[in-house]
């Protein structure tokens, strides 16, 4: 149990997707302008993260890995698919992305009003296919995939509405002009970054 | 368009005067600096900036997503007319993918070592927005050759800025450049130390924002971009 809070914690500050990996970096610029539309795709990306992630891993699990197809019969136990491991996962997401956008359009109007563009966005959100390629390299368990997946995608969300709230006071300073948007941005980012790495060596 | 009108024209790309026109060149220079995908497209920051801690594993990297982008534009230009509208993201998708999995097995089998420390990111040249970006927006209404150059300008100018990151990275974080010790040791020994910072990750979004502050007080149409 302890063990997976400390992964809880090391996935949602310490190695977060942003501030460690670079993951994300263009909806998390483009999008962190307010902190409404920021607060929107954290929410959906932590959502589709929880979906997909796990979902990969039973892909993986079932249908990649080797030896994994021994459930079918038990001549296939030499095969390994590991190869296919980047079309099937990136299918996935594409797939369950297409899946949550027709749900959520179906059962709750408002909620996929105010998320307009962003929700088919999220396929190609780095974070996401970053995350079921994490979880692939460290062999992670299905309960340690599903701990991950939440830390990753909280970790996500808070990353990027913490930008939107610096990024709504910057309007108000005095920036040199060729530094303006992109450029301090980063700089933003980057300090962010310094700050998270405060985290390191937490341990419950 | 079939495959002999793209790839005859590059066995003899000296002889005929149009391949190289002005406006193909301008196609090829303009990601370089002008049109930059990173710091005035905006485009696949992702990723990419957490192998700038040493220039081998950015340079291997700069020259995976160019091959990807020149190959996936080339190939998605070449079918763009039987992609049906609604499903060309799929299609686009599993084109780079299926790139991206030739690249990964390539450096497994011929470069172990990089291909460990590059880990997920080859994976996520799928996602890398430049791709994708360049493909929406170039390869889908242009003709292959344009696409070809066009996706490769945009993978050197991305290499540009990820080579130019790891170059700061690794000669200030650890003293070297591609592995080999730059700054003499009469120089630690009058008490100079490495950076430790630039070893960090944050380092690079602040090499990048430093980056993005020059070239724009140079270039001053490109300020107010974004």
């Amino acid at each position: 149990m302890e063990h997976l809070l400390n992964l809880l914690i090391k996935s949602i500050f310490v190695e977060n997707v942003i501030f460690a990996f670079f993951l994300g970096m263009c909806s998390f610029l483009a999008v962190s302008k307010k902190i409404k539309t920021a607060f929107g795709l954290g929410l959906a990306v932590i959502f589709v993260m929880i979906l997909t992630t796990p979902l990969n891993y039973l892909i993986l699990r079932y249908m990649l890995g080797e030896g994994a197809l021994t459930w079918v019969h038990a001549s296939l136990a030499t095969v390994d698919l590991t190869f296919l491991a980047f079309i099937l996962f990136i299918s996935t997401i594409a797939g369950a992305v297409q899946l949550v956008e027709m749900v959520v359009e179906k059962f709750t109007p408002a909620l996929y009003n105010s998320l307009g563009i962003f929700l088919p966005l999220i396929t190609v959100n780095c974070s996401i296919l970053g995350t079921s390629l994490f979880m692939q390299e460290r062999e992670y368990n299905l309960v340690e995939t599903a701990v991950f997946s939440v830390g990753s995608g909280i970790g996500f969300f808070l990353a990027i509405v913490l930008l939107a709230a610096i990024r709504e006071r910057l309007r108000y300073s005095n920036i040199p002009q060729p530094l303006q948007g992109l450029g301090i941005a980063m700089i933003i980012t980057g300090l962010m970054g310094l700050a998270f790495l405060s985290f390191s060596g937490i341990q419950l | 368009m079939s495959v002999e009108t793209a790839s005859a024209p590059v066995i003899e790309e000296k002889k005929k005067e149009g391949l190289f026109s002005k406006k193909n060149r301008r196609v090829l220079t303009d990601p370089l600096d002008d049109n930059n995908p990173i710091t005035v497209q905006v485009l696949g920051i992702c990723s990419a900036l957490a192998v700038t801690v040493q220039v081998k594993p950015a340079l291997i990297m700069a020259i995976g997503v160019t091959v990807v982008t020149a190959f996936s534009s080339l190939i998605i230009s070449l079918i763009r007319d039987s992609i049906p509208g609604r499903i060309r993201m799929i299609v686009q998708l599993i084109v780079v993918a299926l790139l991206v999995t030739l690249v990964d097995q390539l450096l497994k089998a011929y470069m172990f070592d990089v291909s460990k420390k590059l880990s997920v990111f080859v994976g996520l040249i799928i996602t890398n927005c430049i791709v994708m970006g360049r493909l929406e927006a170039f390869a889908m209404s242009k003709k292959p050759w344009p696409s070809f150059l066009d996706g490769i300008g945009n993978g050197l100018g991305y290499g540009v800025i990820l080579v130019v990151v790891a170059i700061f990275r690794e000669l200030f974080g650890s003293g070297s450049l591609m592995g080999f010790k730059v700054i003499p040791q009469w120089f630690y020994d009058m008490g100079y130390v490495n950076n430790g910072l630039m070893m960090l990750p944050p380092a690079a979004l602040f090499v990048i924002g430093i980056y993005i502050w020059i070239q724009r007080s140079r270039n001053t149409k490109l300020v107010n971009v974004s």
